[in-house]
C-alpha cells in the first residue's frame, strides 16, 4: 500500500478570475501530524475543503487514501467520506440536537448496533474528549467555545476514522485548553493510530504536535517538511512566520 | 451453536460436552462491520450464567472502539450474570485498546428516574409553562419601558430620532406592501359584494349593499385585514432581522459602542410602521369600496353615479376616522412584539424561526383583541 494517505499534485484552485492555488504540490503520509500553514488568505481552508469534496479544484490531482476524489462515483464518494472524519473551526453542530445525538447520529444512520450500546459509545466519546457526563444531555447553545470544540471532535471521531482533518482546532481557546487539546490529540493519534491533517496558526501547537507541515504562500506549497526542515527553507514567507517576535521567542524554549 | 457470517466481524458460540462454552471472535471488529456480531451477541449472551467461558480473542484482525465498545458491553454483561471468563490470544492492540476504553467508560449510570417522578412530570410542565408565561410578560413590559424611556428621550432631543431609517422603514414597511395589501383589500371587497348582494337581493333592496360595503370596510375590515398582511409581512421582518443581529453580536456591539439599540433599532420601526399603516389603511378603505362598487355594478346593476350618491349619505367620515385611528395602535402591537421577540433570540438557529412564528401569531392575536377591544369601546361610547 502507498504509505502517503493524502496528495495532492498540480492543484490549481481558482474563484471565478482570481487564482487561489496554481500549482499546489504536498502528500501526506500515514500516522502523521500534518500541519498546513499559510497567512490569512493563503488558501489553507480552500485546500481543506478541496480534501473533503467540499469544493473542486479547477484543475489537478488530490488522492484520498488511495482514491482520486475526481473520478469518485457517489456511492464510492459516500464510503469515503466515513473514512474520515472533519472538525470545523466554529464546531458546526447540530443546534437542534442534544450532545449526546449529535455524537451519535453517524452511528444510529450507518449502523445496526443497539441503542444501549450507542449510548455507550458515545458516553466513551465524551469522557474521551474530556467532557463531563453532563454534557450529554445539554444542547450546543448551551456550551461554552471550549465544550463545542471537543463535542466536534467526539463527533468527528464517532464513526473511528482513519483519517481527521481540524480546522484550527485550538482557535478561540485559552493556552491552557489549547494546550489540553493538544495533548488529546496527541494521545488520539498513538492510540487509534489516526493520520490528522489540521490547519493551525497556533505556534504552540506547530512546536508540540505536528511531525511534518506545509507553508502556503504565493498561490504554492513554499515549504514543506519537518519542523527543521522548514525553518531551514530561506523562503522569505517562511522567515515571516516563524522568525517574528512571537516565532523567535517560541523557538528558543524549543519542544 | 449460534454463529453468524459478517463480512469482517464474526463470533461463533460452541458448546462441549463437558458444558465449558467457547466463543470464537474473528475478523475485523470496526464499526461498519458490527451489525450482525452485536445482533448474534445480543440474542445469545442472556443464555449464559453462572457459566464458564472461553473468549478465543486471536483471530480479530483489528478493532476500533465501536468493536471495543461492543466487546466491553458484552464481556460486562457475562461477568454481571456470574460467568467466569477466560480471554484467549489478546493481541497487543486489543490490549491498548481495552485499556483505553476502559479509562472512559463511565461505572455508575445516572438511574432512570422513578415512576413518581414521572407521573408528576405533566404537573411539572404545566408549572414550567405557566411560569415561563408570567416572566413572558414581565419581559414585555420591560421592553416596553425601555422602549417609553427611549421615546421620552427621544422627544427631549428630537435631533436624536433617526430620520434616515424611519424613511428607509416606511419605504420597506409601506410602500413595497401596497400591492399585496391591494389584492387582498380588494379581494375583500369582493367577496363582501357578493355575500351581500345575494342575501339584499331577495328583499330587492339593492342599494344597501352600499352601506354595508361602506361601513363594513372602512370601520373594521380595511384595519383587520391590512394589520394582519403587515404583521405577516413586516413583524415577522422585525424579529428575523434582530434576531439575526443578536446571533451575531451586533447588538452587544452597539451597546459597547453606545449605541442604544432601542433608539436605534426599535423606535424608527415602531414609528415609521405607525406612520405606515393608517396610510395603508385608507388605502385599502379605497380599494375594498372600489371593488365593491365593481361587483355591485356587475351584479346588481347599481350605476356607478348611484353608488357615489347612497356612499356620501351614508358614510360619514368618523367611520373612515375611526378605520385610521386604529392604524396606529394595531402598528405599534406589530412592531413593538416584532421588536421584542428579536431580541429574545438566542444563539441557536432554532431560535430564530420559533420567535419569528411567535412574533406574528402574538401579533395577530394582539391586533383582533385590541380591534374587540375597540368596539366594545366604540359601542358604548355610541360611536
Amino acid at each position: 500500500m502507498n504509505s502517503s494517505v493524502i496528495s495532492v499534485s498540480e492543484l490549481v484552485t481558482m474563484f471565478g478570475q482570481s487564482v487561489i492555488h496554481d500549482g499546489v504540490n504536498l502528500s501526506v503520509r500515514r500516522g502523521e501530524i500534518y500541519g498546513l500553514l499559510g497567512g490569512s488568505g493563503s488558501g489553507k481552508s480552500t485546500l481543506l475543503k478541496e480534501m473533503i469534496m467540499l469544493l473542486r479544484p479547477a484543475s489537478g490531482e488530490i488522492r484520498v487514501l488511495d482514491k482520486d476524489l475526481s473520478t469518485l462515483s457517489v456511492d464510492e464518494a459516500a464510503q469515503l467520506r466515513r473514512r474520515w472524519g472533519v472538525l470545523f473551526q466554529g464546531g458546526a453542530l447540530y443546534s437542534s440536537l442534544t450532545v449526546e445525538e449529535n455524537i451519535g447520529i453517524g452511528l444510529k444512520e450507518y449502523t445496526d448496533l443497539p441503542v444501549t450500546l450507542i449510548r455507550e459509545i458515545v458516553q466513551i466519546k465524551i469522557e474521551m474528549v474530556g467532557l463531563p457526563a453532563t454534557a450529554a444531555r445539554l444542547y450546543p447553545a448551551e456550551l461554552s467555545g471550549g465544550m463545542i470544540k471537543r463535542v466536534a471532535l467526539a463527533r468527528a471521531l464517532s464513526m473511528d476514522p482513519e483519517l481527521l482533518f481540524l480546522d484550527e482546532p485550538t482557535s478561540g481557546l485559552d493556552p491552557v485548553g489549547a494546550e489540553e487539546f493538544d495533548k488529546l490529540i496527541l494521545e488520539l493519534r498513538d492510540i487509534l493510530g489516526l493520520t490528522i491533517v489540521m490547519v493551525t496558526h497556533d505556534l504552540d501547537s506547530i512546536w508540540t504536535v505536528v511531525d511534518r507541515l506545509a507553508v502556503l504562500g504565493e498561490k504554492k506549497v513554499v515549504a514543506e517538511g519537518s519542523l527543521t526542515d522548514v525553518l531551514a527553507n530561506q523562503h522569505p514567507i517562511v522567515g515571516q512566520f516563524f522568525k517574528g517576535a512571537r516565532g523567535r521567542i517560541r523557538s528558543q524554549h524549543g519542544k | 451453536m449460534t454463529s453468524c457470517q459478517a463480512d469482517a466481524a464474526n463470533i461463533v458460540f460452541d458448546k462441549s460436552t463437558d458444558g465449558s462454552i467457547t466463543l470464537t471472535s474473528s475478523g475485523s471488529w470496526t464499526v461498519n462491520a458490527l451489525d450482525n456480531v452485536a445482533a448474534v451477541l445480543e440474542q445469545a449472551v442472556k443464555k449464559y450464567s453462572h457459566d464458564i467461558i472461553c473468549w478465543e480473542l486471536s483471530a480479530v484482525e483489528r478493532y476500533d472502539s465501536a468493536g471495543m465498545a461492543l466487546f466491553i458491553h458484552y464481556y460486562d454483561q457475562l461477568i454481571t450474570q456470574q460467568c467466569a471468563i477466560e480471554l484467549i490470544g489478546a493481541t497487543q492492540q486489543h490490549q491498548d485498546m481495552y485499556r483505553l476504553l476502559r479509562r472512559y467508560i463511565q461505572e455508575d449510570k445516572t438511574p432512570a428516574p422513578a415512576l413518581s417522578f414521572r407521573l408528576l412530570q405533566p404537573l411539572h410542565n404545566i408549572g414550567k409553562a405557566s411560569v415561563a408565561f408570567v416572566q413572558d410578560i414581565m419581559a414585555f413590559l420591560a421592553f416596553v419601558g425601555e422602549s417609553f424611556i427611549s421615546f421620552l428621550y427621544a422627544v427631549r432631543h428630537p435631533g436624536s430620532i433617526r430620520g434616515g431609517a424611519i424613511v428607509k422603514h416606511i419605504e420597506e414597511a409601506g410602500v413595497r406592501a401596497l400591492p399585496i395589501v391591494a389584492l387582498t383589500s380588494f379581494l375583500i371587497g369582493v367577496v363582501i359584494a357578493y355575500q351581500g348582494a345575494v342575501q339584499l337581493e331577495k328583499f330587492g333592496a339593492n342599494i344597501f349593499i352600499v352601506d354595508m360595503i361602506g361601513l363594513s370596510i372602512t370601520r373594521e375590515l380595511a384595519p383587520l385585514i391590512t394589520a394582519i398582511v403587515v404583521a405577516g409581512r413586516t413583524g415577522s421582518s422585525y424579529t428575523a432581522q434582530l434576531g439575526v443581529m443578536k446571533i451575531t453580536d451586533e447588538i452587544d456591539a452597539m451597546r459597547t459602542m453606545g449605541f442604544e439599540p432601542h433608539r436605534f433599532l426599535v423606535l424608527p420601526r415602531i414609528f415609521a410602521l405607525m406612520i405606515t399603516l393608517p396610510l395603508l389603511i385608507f388605502f385599502a378603505d379605497l380599494i375594498g369600496i372600489l371593488a365593491g362598487m365593481f361587483i355591485s355594478h356587475l351584479h346588481l346593476n347599481l350605476s356607478y353615479t348611484e353608488f357615489f350618491n347612497r356612499l356620501q349619505t351614508v358614510l360619514e367620515v368618523k367611520h373612515v376616522w375611526i378605520g385610521i385611528l386604529k392604524g396606529p395602535f394595531f402598528a405599534w402591537l406589530i412592531a413593538a412584539v416584532g421588536c421584542f421577540r428579536g431580541f429574545q433570540v438566542s444563539k441557536n438557529t432554532d431560535s430564530i424561526g420559533r420567535y419569528t412564528t411567535m412574533s406574528v401569531v402574538n401579533a395577530i392575536f394582539l391586533v383582533i383583541a385590541c380591534d374587540a377591544l375597540f368596539s366594545v369601546i366604540f359601542t358604548e361610547l355610541g360611536i
